[in-house]
């Protein structure tokens, strides 16, 4: 086989420049598409890449976060600051006003507002007619993420049938739908963790500041650490720590598991995650552990 | 587990993308799996998962098979539904998998996977030698253009890792191989099972003094190094900000877009398609960073000298190296919907960044993918592989697919639907 000898792009220009390449498809073939930041890094790279895509213009999508009012006061602070930073539109809507719509229904008042997500993101889609949603989710995070498209088209239910997805060659896409329909676009499919840790430090992309290791009052439950928070309080029988603790991923307090870590740079996340034993989902994502299969039952509900 | 023992960071190799075709049978899902494990990209919780479900099916050792396991709804019906992509890293390159499943829809699956591989990995059991579906794996992979072939003779264990098994297929296979004209191929003796000659060469295979089947991968050349391109920039976007606040950007105009092939440097003279003007290259931009040239495979935005009516759907190439304007081809056609393909219809074409209205203008004849025969057909059922001819209402400007994959390749949508009913290569 010939060697390599002209000039290639390296691996992290390849990746950007696909994602760039998925958002202006976006822009070209859709009337009125979103794209979801919820503040979390992956969110974050995706800004960059909707900038290296249409500055000086403005984006041609507002930004929409779900909020489950279950976040972490610094990673909505740090929303608000970004999208005033960037001069673009967020939308905020509220799992909360769902539940008083009547809409979302807790089976008890401590369950995850999690999956309930779902819910608020179709009445969502449905209040602003939005045809298309872009979001951050990776292949690598999920086997029902590994067999799920770029152009991953979902029915007036939101719902993803994964036996009867769109063919997807080259890079020819196809974001047609008819109204009520909707198509959910994943420009970092193809990225890693570690990817993204490597783009982060590549870019210089400033971060919330939980993502680095600080220090915050935990239980170590199942294997896990359970922050300790005002919604996710101890049990009189837990036993409370304080470590040097960061978050690997990061959403709704409930679910979301801090690691032990002093990786409070990120050159030091990166040696860390290049020398880590455990999933970014396995170790952080209580949701995710409760069944083989959860994954792919919420994105058939209409989960992102 | 250990950390890998190489440095984290991806260098200079960029990055492969390689299909594995076979099926299950052939221990692809352990070849895999083998190449997952043993260049560490596997964690250990998710190693644990299959322990134990290794363990409670009775098996002694970790079953790796299981790390390609996929849906619920594909476990509930014993198959494979779709491609799954899969990413490793060594150090010097990254490498995405697409895993297309051996059985249901087996064409239209190995297409799309193949649309997208610089290399292909064709499992062959040592037992069984070249079978038919040997033959069918390579001649889609030869149809869709992918560049090199690695014939991975796997089982090698089953058959006392005798050197002669492994001449007798080779032989076999290279002389269909040469009837299909396909040319870069590599034969590789393995036992995935084992480890053999997938990452680690193992001390079974001595009298085998060639590359590894990680070797093969992290010297294979990716898309677009191997010859001169001609340059190609499909138009998707037009920047147009009218910033009032900002004079400077009242008269700007961004052509934005990926570079498909070839280069372009500032200062080069390029022409507009379908429109035919001229102009010269005034500024290649990425954010604030102005480039003095950009290669295949970039996504930028271009400035022209002059003010220019260019919209989406447009090309830009360089002056001298027009590809042709036409709204008639003939292609290669890969029928994916189980709607067959109705010749009374008007179909969308999809050519890079342009969408045109189509009908189909003949079946010269469909190819079996078993045998290689061209049959006489009237129309095109799903998984069905033809030479046709379309006729467009827009005109396009492709190249031939053996040329230039992106601008030789087009799909087919059917907007009763909105689907994507079949993929073909311009001839």
């Amino acid at each position: 086989m010939t060697t390599l000898t002209k000039q290639t792009l390296t691996h992290l220009d390849w990746l950007e420049s696909e994602a760039i390449h998925i958002m202006r498809e976006v822009a070209g073939q859709c009337a009125n598409p979103v794209l979801l930041f919820s503040g979390g890094k992956d969110s974050i790279c995706m800004l960059r890449i909707a900038e290296k895509a249409f500055r000086p213009g403005r984006f041609p999508f507002p930004l929409m976060h779900i909020d489950t009012g279950h976040n972490y006061r610094e990673v909505t602070d740090y929303r608000d600051k970004r999208a005033t930073e960037l001069g673009e539109r967020l939308i905020v809507r509220s799992v909360e006003d769902s539940m008083k719509r009547g809409t979302v229904v807790l089976k008890s008042p401590d369950e995850s507002r999690n999956k309930h997500q779902s819910v608020t993101l179709l009445e969502a889609i449905e209040e602003f007619g939005f045809d298309a949603c872009i979001g951050g989710a990776r292949r690598d995070e999920e086997k029902a993420r590994a067999k799920e498209r770029i152009f991953s088209f979902r029915d007036e239910f939101g719902q993803w049938d994964p036996k009867n997805q769109r063919p997807e060659l080259w890079d020819l896409y196809n974001a047609r739908s008819f109204k009520g329909e909707n198509i959910r676009v994943f420009p970092i499919s193809n990225w890693t963790e570690f990817d993204v840790w490597q783009y982060i430090e590549r870019e210089n992309l400033e971060l919330p500041s939980i993502y680095y290791a600080h220090t915050r009052p935990v239980v170590r439950k199942a294997g896990g650490l359970l922050p300790v928070t005002d919604i996710t309080p101890a049990k009189p029988e837990d036993k409370i720590e304080y470590l040097k603790v960061r978050f690997r991923t990061v959403g709704d307090i409930t679910c979301t598991a801090p690691v032990e870590s002093d990786a409070d740079t990120v050159a030091k996340i990166i040696a860390e995650t290049a020398e880590t034993t455990i999933t970014e989902r396995g170790a952080t994502r209580l949701d995710d552990q409760t069944s083989e299969a959860s994954m792919e039952q919420r994105k058939k509900e209409g989960y992102f | 587990m250990n950390a890998p023992e190489k440095l984290p960071h991806v260098t200079n190799h960029g990055l492969l993308r390689f299909l594995t075709c076979g099926s299950v049978d052939d221990g692809k899902s352990t070849l895999i799996g083998r190449l997952l494990y043993d260049t560490k990209a596997i964690l250990v919780d998710t190693l644990s998962a299959i322990e134990r479900t290794s363990k409670k099916r009775g098996m002694d050792a970790i079953d790796l098979s299981l790390l390609t396991d996929g849906l619920q709804a594909e476990r509930e019906q014993g198959i494979t539904i779709d491609v799954a992509y899969r990413y490793f890293t060594t150090g010097t390159r990254k490498y995405i998998i697409a895993d297309a499943p051996g059985h249901e829809q087996y064409t239209r699956n190995m297409v799309t996977a193949a649309s997208t591989a610089d290399l292909a990995v064709i499992l062959i059991d040592a037992r069984k030698g070249v079978l038919t579906q040997t033959r069918r794996h390579s001649y889609l992979a030869h149809l869709v253009g992918i560049p090199h072939l690695v014939v991975a003779i796997n089982k090698m264990d089953l058959v006392d890792y005798a050197q002669e098994v492994f001449d007798r297929i080779m032989t076999d296979y290279l002389d269909f191989a040469a009837k299909l004209g396909i040319e870069d191929v590599h034969f590789i003796p393995m036992s995935a099972l084992n480890g053999d000659m997938v990452v680690e060469r193992g001390d079974r295979l001595d009298w085998y003094t060639g590359p590894t089947l990680l070797d093969l991968l992290e010297t294979a050349s990716a898309a677009h190094v191997n010859h001169e391109e001609n340059f190609r920039f499909p138009v998707q976007y037009v920047c147009r900000p009218q910033d009032s606040a900002n004079p400077e950007l009242h008269d700007y105009r961004g052509f934005m877009g990926r570079v498909e092939s070839g280069s372009i440097a500032i200062g080069d003279a390029v022409t507009v398609l379908p429109s035919g003007r001229e102009s010269r290259i005034k500024d290649i931009r990425v954010l604030d960073d102005s480039l003095p040239r950009a290669i295949a495979e970039q996504s930028i935005t271009i400035l022209l000298e002059d003010e220019i009516d260019i919209s989406r759907g447009d090309m830009i190439v360089k002056t001298g190296e027009q590809p042709n304007v036409t709204k008639q081809f003939d292609a290669m056609l890969c029928w994916l919907s189980e709607t067959p393909l109705d010749p009374r219809r008007k179909y969308l074409i999809r050519h890079t960044t342009r969408d045109s209205k189509a009908i189909l203008a003949g079946i010269e004849y469909r190819t079996d993918v078993n045998t290689m025969e061209q049959q006489p057909a009237d129309r095109l059922n799903m998984n069905d592989i033809a030479r046709v001819s379309f006729k467009l209402a827009q005109p396009i400007f492709p190249d031939a697919y053996a040329t230039n994959r992106e601008t030789g390749a087009f799909i087919v949508i059917d907007e009763s639907s909105n689907n994507t009913v079949g993929a073909g290569m311009i001839l």
